[in-house]
């Protein structure tokens, strides 16, 4: 996944005063940070902004990173305090795991979704679309385990939850999103599996 | 144990590579040999399949680095928190609480009654005299704000104990242990 110079050797030249050497980081890590941001709030002018936003509190507190982790894992805490903080701001409820709430609105905005469209969807197509009926809790962990490449007790770490939790979690968050693409897409399902 | 949910459960871990061994070997048995457990494990590995190298990560505008650069240029990296933090003050404010607990102590042990009224002897107290189970601590442990002030700095501590545990065992799970 990673080509050139690893990320502490660029940190170094960053702390030591070279900027430019930032882009590099932050075109490495855009999409992931973008990807997971818009977890977070489906508005992609706001996805942008919030991830802008991590970026530069990534280079401001750059000197605070202690290597002690890996940089995506210190970026992707960044990541989850600037949108919990996001949300607060904007008022939007931080949905919580467990609510049955969080999923009957979520099959009501799924409700025009049409059979004959979503036959028509790819497999790409309909993971997404699952991935978006779920709750911000599951989808979060879901793309941090399969998209960001982080571990179990990374994952622990960027959400200050313990490793086990994380793992029940991300069991219960892949249920769910088996679940929901059983309800809503399941011809498209027997299409992909056929 | 052979409920649905258990299934899944442990054909995850076995998907993931968690698990023991012996359970990793018990659940590959469990798949050879149980058509209900093989089906549902092809299940699973296919939307495993889906999540692991179908999902496609979402780009931001083409402008997003250079927004950035742009955006960092007006900004200078902070110090490092452990360069501004003064430890001399955080041994400082530990010090004077330590001080006004041991203060505390002694001002409530000062007022124990320690000869209890069971002694004539009025000269001074005698150690080896003291009767224990006659000591009135009652103005030591009946002061409700010296009561207070000791279950703040209680929880205090746990939650010092607490920090510190988890600081340790996230500097363990940091260096690869």
């Amino acid at each position: 996944m990673q080509t050139g110079p690893v990320d502490n050797e660029i940190i170094n030249k960053v702390l030591q005063g070279d900027q430019a050497q930032y882009a590099q980081l932050v075109k490495r890590y855009q999409n992931f940070v973008f990807t997971i941001v818009l977890r977070y709030t489906p508005n992609r002018e706001d996805a942008e902004e919030i991830a802008q936003d991590v970026f530069v509190k990534a280079y401001r507190s750059l000197a605070d990173f202690r290597g002690e982790s890996k940089f995506s894992t210190w970026l992707y805490t960044i990541v989850t305090t600037t949108c919990i903080t996001f949300l607060r701001k904007k008022k939007v409820p931080i949905q919580s795991l467990d609510t049955e709430q969080v999923f009957e609105v979520a099959d009501s905005q799924n409700s025009d979704f049409k059979a004959n469209q979503v036959e028509q969807k790819s497999k790409l197509q309909v993971i997404n679309e699952a991935l978006r009926l779920l709750s911000i809790d599951d989808a979060r962990i879901i793309t941090l385990f399969y998209q960001a490449e982080q571990s179990l007790e990374e994952i622990g770490r960027i959400l200050g939850i313990e490793p086990n939790t994380a793992k029940v979690k991300l069991h219960r968050a892949r249920q769910r999103l088996k679940e929901k693409m059983e309800k809503h897409f399941s011809e498209a399902v027997k299409d992909m599996v056929g | 144990m052979n409920k649905p949910e258990n299934i899944e459960e442990r054909l995850w871990d076995y998907i993931d590579g968690a698990g023991s061994a012996e359970e990793r070997l018990f659940v590959e048995q469990l798949i050879a040999s149980n058509a209900a457990w093989k089906a549902r494990y092809q299940e699973l590995l296919e939307l495993q399949d889906l999540l692991s190298h179908r999902l496609e990560l979402d780009e931001p505008s083409m402008r997003f680095t250079q927004n950035i650069m742009e955006a960092i240029s007006k900004h200078h990296i902070a110090p490092a928190a452990k360069t501004y933090i003064n430890k001399r003050i955080i041994w400082s404010i530990a010090g004077f609480f330590l001080c006004c607990i041991i203060g505390f102590l002694i001002a409530g042990l000062a007022q124990v009654h320690w000869t209890g009224g069971s002694t004539t002897d009025n000269s001074l107290v005698n150690l080896n005299k003291i009767n224990l189970d006659k000591v009135d601590t009652s103005k030591f442990f009946n002061n409700t704000y010296t009561t207070i002030f000791m279950m703040v700095n209680v929880v205090l501590g746990l939650v010092a104990l607490d920090m510190y545990l988890r600081g340790r065992k996230r500097r363990a799970i940091g260096n690869g242990q």
